[in-house]
C-alpha cells in the first residue's frame, strides 16, 4: 500500500475566514492526501500536539488576522522543543511580503499568498515532504 | 522482527506519543515489520475497555465522544480515541474532521486522539483499527473510544473490535427508526438518542424500546438458552439475574424493560445525559465481567479477527501469484467453462498450501 | 399578427442567420456565464420579459415591491452615505482617526473591533496574544469606550459597529458613554451588525450556540424599540457569505433566510413585526459582474418585500423595505498588481449604486495585502465621489430598469432565491439548515468550484492567472504597533485594581441569574458595564450559562 501524506490543516489565531483553509483541505484530499482538519481558533500548542498524535507529515497554517508573526514561530518553536524536525510547516493567508524572510528564518518553509493555485501547494508538499 | 520496529514498539509501551502515532501509521501502510512487532504488545498494559460509538452521519458521535473523554478524564482514566472517517473513493485521500470537536483535549497528556481514514474498508472502521487498539492498550490507555464512520445499515465491523457498542440515533431523520432497522440494531449494547433537545426524541426512544422488546421476545422464545454473547443471550441472562443497565435517562415514566439494552437520551452539545451514559457503560462492563459474557465476547471477537486475518493473508498471497494455476488463470478457466468455481477454489487452496511447504 | 408573434418570427430568423454566421465565426467561448456561473444568453429581447407585469413586479420607486428602490427620488433626494470602515490599535489611536474624519465633514462613523473584542475576550486572554488591536480597535471595558468616543458628541453622529456575538455588551457601553456625555439613549443613532447566523456560516466570530444567541438578539430588539428607538438593531449580512465563496443567488438566499429566522424569533418573543421591522437593515457585497450584481440588489428588495408582507403580514411600508449597506468585494481583490484593484472597486461601486444601495464602503486597493494605508483609503473614497458627482448615474432613479438583460437576470435571481428559501423552510428554517451544515456546504461547494474554474483558466482574473507581471513587493503598508497588546493589558490591570470589585461581582452575579431565567438581558448587562465589568468578564458569565458554539464542518 502506498504511503499517504498526512496533513494537519489548522487556523491559528482568532479570525474566522476559513474559505482558504477549506479549499486547501479539499484540494489536498483530491490529490490523495489525508487531511486532518482542526478548524478555527487553534493555539500553537493544540496544533503541534495534534500533528504529533496524528503522525502528520505536514502542518498547513492559514491566517488572515495579522497575528502570523506571533503565532507561526510559536508552532515551529514548540516542534523544536519536542525534538521534531521532520514535519514540513508552511503557511498561507494575508501576509505582507516583508514578513516572509522573518517567518522563513523561523522555520516556516513557505508562505503562500492570496491567489496561489491549489496545485502549487499540492506540488510543494509532494516535493518537500521530509519523510518519504 | 526489524530492530527499529521493536524499538518503536518499546517506546509505545512507554507511552511515547510520537512512537504510538508512527506505529499506527506503519500499520496503516501495511508494514509487515510493524505487524510482526505487535507481538511485543501481547502482554503489556492491561486490557482496556473498548467502546464503540456508531450511528448515522451527523448524529453527534464526535460531540458525544468529546463528552465521554471529559467524563473518563474526570475519573482519572487515560483515554485513547480512534476516529474513523471515510476515504474518497476517487482520490484515495480523506478529510478527517471528527477531532475538530475534541480539540479541547488535544493538549491533555492523558488523551490520545488519532484520526483514521477508512481506506476502502466498508465496515465503518479501517482495517487497522483493531491493531491500533492493541497499540493503545499496550501504551496504557484504559478507555479506548472508537468513533466509526457515519453508518447506514451494514457497517457493523465495530462489533468485532469493541466490548461495548453505543448506537447513536437522533430524532428527525424522517422515518426515524428506519435507519436502525436491518442488522444494525443487533450490534447495540447501549442505545443513545442524541439531540434530545429536538422534538421527537421521546418517540424515538419508545420505538427503539418496542423494537428491542420484540427482538428479545422473538429471540428468547426461539432460543431460551442462547449463548450469552449474543444480544438475545445477554438480555435473557440479564432478565434472569435481574440486572439491568439503565441508571438514568428515563423517558416519560417508562423505564427500560428488565433485561433489555438501555436506551438513553442525551444532548451531547451541552453534556446532558452523558453522566448516565457513562454509568450505563460501566454497568455493561460490570455485568459482562461478572457473568463471563465479556470474556466469551472477547474470545468470539478474537476468533473472528483471527479468521479475517488468516483469510486476508491467504488471499494476499494467492492474489500476488501469476501464471498457470493462479487466481487469474483459474478465473479465466471458469469463465471459459473449462472448470467450475468449486473445483477452482480447491485448486487454489491446494496450491497455497504447497507454496507454504516450499 | 400580434407584436409578440412578429417579434418571435424576427427572433427566429435572426437565430437562424446567426447560427449560420457562427459556423464560420464561432463565439469566443462555448459557454457564457455570469460571475456566479449562471448561464448568459446571446441576446435578450422583450420576449424574455413576457411574464413580467410592470406594476406587480417592478412598481414605482418607494412603492411595493420596491424593485426600483426604497425611496421615490433615490439619489436625486440624497446621495448614498459614504461610510468607510475604520479602526485599529488602541482606543486613543482610533479616536484620533475618527475626529480627523469628522473634521473632514464625515457624519457617520464605522467602528472595526479587533478579534478578541469580537469574540468576547479581554486583551489579556491567552487566545488574544498577537491579535490585540490588529484588525480593529481593542475594547475591554467602558473605560476604553469612553476614550474611543471622547470629544465626539454622540447626539451628532451616527455610529455603525461591526460587532456580533457580544453586540449587546458593546451597545450597552455605547449607551453608557452617551449617558455620561448627557445624551439620552433615545437620541442615539447607529447600527450594530448583531447578525450571529452568518457568523456560524461564514465569518467565524461566534461565541454562544444558536438558541441563546437568538435570545440575545431579540432582547436587543425589544430593549431598543422601547429605549433606543432610532437604533438599527441588526444588519443582516450577506457580505461575508459572498466572501466565503457563495454565488450571488446564495448570498441573497442565505441572507434573507437569516432575516426570516430573526423575524420569526422576534415574533415568537412577543414583538410586533411592524415595531422592529423598520429597524432591520441589510448588508451586501458587490462583485465584478456588473449586471448580475445590479439584478441581485433589485431581486433582493422584491423578495424581501413579499416575505414581509405575505409571510409576516407586516403593514407598515417601512417594514417591507429592504434597506442595505454595500461593501465592495474583498475576495475579488488581488495581491498581484494591486493597482488593478482600483478598477475592480470602481465597477463594484457602480453596481452598488445602480442597485440602489443606501450606503457604501469602497475597499482600498491594498486590502489583499494588509490594513489599508491612509492614501489608499482616500482613493477608495474618491472613487465613490466620482461616481456620485461625475458619472451621472445618480441623476435618475434605477437607470437600468427595463433592460431586457437586467430584468431577466433580476427575475432569474428571484427564482433561484425562492427555490433556496423553499428548501430551507423544508429543513425547518435557517437555524436548522445551519445546524445541519447545509448552508455551509453549499457555500463551500461554490467556493471550491470557483477555485477550480480559476485554476483551469475557465475564469480569468487579470494579473492572477492571465496577464501576470513581475513586480516589486509593495512598501509602506500600515502596521499596527506590536506593543498595543501590552498597553491594553496594563490598562486592564490598572482598571481592575481601581474599580469597585464588589460592585462588579454583584452585577455579574445578577447577570448570571438573569441569563438563567428569561428576563431581558440588556438591563443587567448595562449595569455590569457601568460598574466597569469587562467585556471578557461579562461574556464569561454568559459562556458559563449558555455554553459555547461548536461549528458544524462538512466537506
Ligand atoms: N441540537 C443538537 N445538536 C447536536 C447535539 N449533539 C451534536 N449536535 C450537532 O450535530 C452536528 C453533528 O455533530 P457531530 O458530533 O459532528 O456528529 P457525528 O455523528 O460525529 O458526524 P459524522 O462524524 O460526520 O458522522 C454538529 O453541528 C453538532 O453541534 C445535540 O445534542 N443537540
Ligand atoms: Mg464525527
Amino acid at each position: 500500500m502506498d504511503r499517504k501524506i498526512r496533513v494537519v490543516v489548522a487556523k491559528p489565531g482568532l479570525d474566522g475566514h476559513d474559505r482558504g483553509a477549506k479549499v486547501i483541505a479539499r484540494a489536498l484530499r483530491d490529490a490523495g492526501m489525508e487531511v486532518i482538519y482542526t478548524g478555527l481558533r487553534q493555539t500553537p500548542e493544540q496544533i503541534v500536539d495534534t500533528a504529533l498524535q496524528e503522525d502528520a507529515d505536514v502542518i498547513a497554517l492559514s491566517i488572515l488576522s495579522g497575528a502570523h508573526n506571533h503565532l507561526f514561530p510559536r508552532v515551529t518553536e514548540l516542534l523544536a522543543e519536542k525534538g521534531v524536525d521532520d514535519i514540513l510547516v508552511f503557511g498561507g493567508g494575508v501576509i505582507p511580503e516583508e514578513d516572509i524572510p522573518f517567518l522563513k528564518s523561523k522555520g516556516i518553509a513557505e508562505i503562500f499568498g492570496p491567489g496561489t493555485p491549489t496545485q502549487v501547494t499540492v506540488d510543494f508538499i509532494k516535493t518537500n515532504v521530509k519523510r518519504k | 522482527m526489524d530492530d527499529s520496529c521493536a524499538a518503536l514498539a518499546e517506546q509505545c509501551v512507554a507511552g511515547n506519543i510520537r512512537a504510538i502515532a508512527r506505529f499506527i501509521t506503519l500499520l496503516e501502510n501495511e508494514d509487515t515489520q510493524a505487524f510482526a512487532a505487535l507481538n511485543y504488545f501481547k502482554d503489556s498494559g492491561q486490557a482496556a475497555q473498548v467502546i464503540g460509538i456508531t450511528g448515522p452521519p451527523g448524529s453527534g458521535k464526535s460531540t458525544l465522544t468529546d463528552k465521554l473523554v471529559a467524563g473518563f478524564r474526570a475519573q482519572g482514566r487515560r483515554v485513547g480515541v480512534l476516529a474513523v472517517d471515510p476515504s474518497s473513493p476517487f482520490s484515495g485521500g480523506a478529510i478527517l474532521g471528527d477531532r475538530l470537536r475534541m480539540q479541547r483535549h488535544a493538549t491533555d497528556p492523558g488523551v490520545y486522539i488519532r484520526s483514521l481514514a477508512s481506506r476502502g474498508a466498508l465496515g465503518g472502521v479501517s482495517r487497522v483499527t483493531g491493531a491500533a487498539v492493541q497499540v493503545l492498550e499496550a501504551a496504557g490507555y484504559d478507555r479506548i473510544l472508537i468513533e466509526t464512520v457515519g453508518v447506514g445499515q451494514s457497517e457493523i465491523d465495530i462489533v468485532k473490535i469493541a466490548d461495548c457498542v453505543v448506537l447513536v440515533s437522533v430524532p428527525g431523520l424522517g422515518d426515524e427508526i428506519q435507519i436502525l432497522k436491518a442488522g444494525i440494531m443487533e450490534i447495540g449494547d447501549i442505545f443513545v438518542v442524541n439531540k434530545a433537545d429536538r422534538d421527537g426524541a421521546d418517540r424515538v426512544v419508545r420505538e427503539i424500546r418496542a423494537m428491542l422488546e420484540t427482538q428479545y421476545m422473538l429471540a428468547a422464545g426461539q432460543k431460551p438458552h442462547a449463548e450469552p454473547d449474543t444480544l438475545a443471550g445477554r438480555m435473557f441472562e440479564e432478565s434472569v439475574t435481574g440486572h439491568h443497565g439503565n441508571t438514568g435517562g428515563h423517558v416519560d415514566g417508562y423505564g427500560d424493560a428488565p433485561g433489555a439494552a438501555p436506551v438513553l437520551k442525551t444532548i451531547a452539545e451541552n453534556g446532558e445525559g452523558v453522566a448516565d451514559l457513562i454509568k450505563a457503560i460501566e454497568g455493561h462492563f460490570a455485568r459482562g465481567i461478572s457473568s463471563g459474557a465479556m470474556a466469551s465476547r472477547r474470545l468470539e471477537r478474537v476468533r473472528s479477527q483471527l479468521q479475517d486475518l488468516v483469510s486476508a493473508q491467504v488471499m494476499q498471497s494467492i492474489a500476488g501469484e501469476k501464471g498457470s494455476g493462479s487466481l487469474d488463470d483459474l478465473a479465466t478457466q471458469v469463465v471459459e467453462r473449462r472448470l467450475d468455481l468449486y473445483s477452482a477454489s480447491k485448486l487454489l487452496l491446494s496450491r497455497y498450501f504447497q507454496g507454504e511447504k516450499r | 399578427m400580434s407584436d409578440k408573434e412578429e417579434l418571435r418570427k424576427a427572433r427566429d430568423a435572426w437565430d437562424e442567420k446567426t447560427a449560420k454566421a457562427m459556423a464560420r465565426f464561432p463565439e469566443r467561448k462555448a459557454k457564457f456565464v455570469t460571475g456566479s456561473d449562471a448561464p448568459v444568453n446571446r441576446l435578450y429581447t422583450p420576449l424574455d420579459l413576457s411574464d413580467q407585469d410592470y406594476i406587480k413586479d417592478l412598481g414605482m420607486p418607494g412603492e411595493f415591491p420596491f424593485t426600483r428602490g426604497v425611496q421615490s427620488t433615490m439619489y436625486r433626494g440624497r446621495l448614498w452615505t459614504m461610510r468607510q470602515y475604520a479602526g485599529f490599535g488602541t482606543a486613543e489611536e482610533s479616536n484620533a482617526r475618527y475626529r480627523y474624519l469628522l473634521a473632514q465633514g464625515q457624519t457617520g462613523l464605522s467602528v472595526a473591533f479587533d478579534l478578541p473584542t469580537q469574540i468576547g475576550y479581554d486583551s489579556d486572554h491567552a487566545l488574544a496574544a498577537g491579535e490585540v488591536g490588529k484588525v480593529g480597535v481593542a475594547i475591554d471595558s467602558l473605560e476604553d469606550m469612553e476614550t474611543l468616543f471622547s470629544s465626539i458628541p454622540l447626539d451628532k453622529v451616527s455610529t455603525s459597529m461591526t460587532i456580533n456575538a457580544p453586540a449587546a455588551v458593546l451597545l450597552a457601553m455605547y449607551i453608557a458613554v452617551a449617558e455620561k456625555q448627557g445624551v439620552p439613549a433615545k437620541a442615539l443613532e447607529g447600527t450594530i451588525q448583531n447578525d450571529i447566523l452568518k457568523e456560524y456560516v461564514a465569518r467565524g466570530t461566534y461565541i454562544f450556540p444558536p438558541e441563546p444567541s437568538m435570545r440575545l438578539i431579540t432582547d436587543i430588539f425589544a430593549y431598543c424599540s422601547a429605549e433606543v428607538p432610532n437604533w438599527n438593531t441588526i444588519s443582516i449580512s450577506g457580505y461575508h457569505i459572498r466572501e466565503a465563496g457563495a454565488t450571488a443567488v446564495q448570498e441573497v438566499a442565505f441572507t434573507l433566510a437569516d432575516g426570516i429566522a430573526y423575524v420569526d424569533a422576534a415574533i415568537k418573543a412577543g414583538l410586533d413585526v411592524d415595531e422592529f421591522g423598520p429597524r432591520l437593515s441589510f448588508f451586501f457585497n458587490a462583485h465584478n459582474d456588473l449586471f448580475e450584481e445590479v439584478a441581485k440588489f433589485r431581486a433582493a428588495r422584491r423578495v424581501w418585500a413579499h416575505i414581509m408582507r405575505d409571510r409576516f403580514h407586516a403593514k407598515n411600508p417601512k417594514s417591507l423595505m429592504l434597506r442595505f449597506h454595500t461593501q465592495t468585494g474583498g475576495s475579488t481583490l488581488t495581491a498581484q498588481q494591486p493597482k488593478n484593484n482600483v478598477v475592480r472597486v470602481a465597477i463594484q461601486a457602480l453596481a452598488a449604486v445602480l442597485g440602489g444601495t443606501q450606503s457604501l464602503h469602497t475597499n482600498s486597493m491594498d486590502e489583499a495585502l494588509a490594513l489599508p494605508s491612509e492614501e489608499s483609503v482616500k482613493l477608495a473614497l474618491r472613487t465613490q465621489q466620482i461616481l456620485a458627482y461625475e458619472s451621472g448615474i445618480a441623476e435618475t432613479v434605477d437607470p437600468l430598469a427595463g433592460s431586457y438583460y437586467v430584468e431577466s437576470l433580476t427575475s432569474s435571481i428571484e427564482k433561484g432565491v425562492n427555490a433556496y428559501l423553499d428548501r430551507i423552510d423544508a429543513m425547518g428554517g435557517a437555524v436548522k439548515a445551519i445546524e445541519q451544515g447545509f448552508i455551509q456546504q453549499e457555500i463551500q461547494d461554490s467556493a471550491y468550484a470557483w477555485q477550480m474554474d480559476m485554476e483551469r483558466g475557465d475564469r480569468v482574473v487579470v494579473g492572477l492567472n492571465k496577464f501576470q507581471a513581475k513586480e516589486e513587493p509593495p512598501k509602506g503598508l500600515l502596521r499596527v504597533d506590536p506593543l498595543v497588546g501590552e498597553r491594553q493589558i496594563a490598562k486592564l490591570k490598572a482598571l481592575k485594581a481601581r474599580r469597585d470589585n464588589a460592585a462588579v461581582d454583584a452585577a455579574l452575579a445578577r447577570l448570571k441569574v438573569a441569563a438563567q431565567g428569561t428576563d431581558n438581558l440588556m438591563p443587567p448587562i448595562l449595569d455590569a458595564v457601568k460598574a466597569y465589568g469587562t467585556l471578557g468578564e461579562i461574556c464569561d458569565v454568559l459562556r458559563g450559562v449558555f455554553g459555547e458554539y461548536s461549528p458544524s464542518v462538512m466537506f
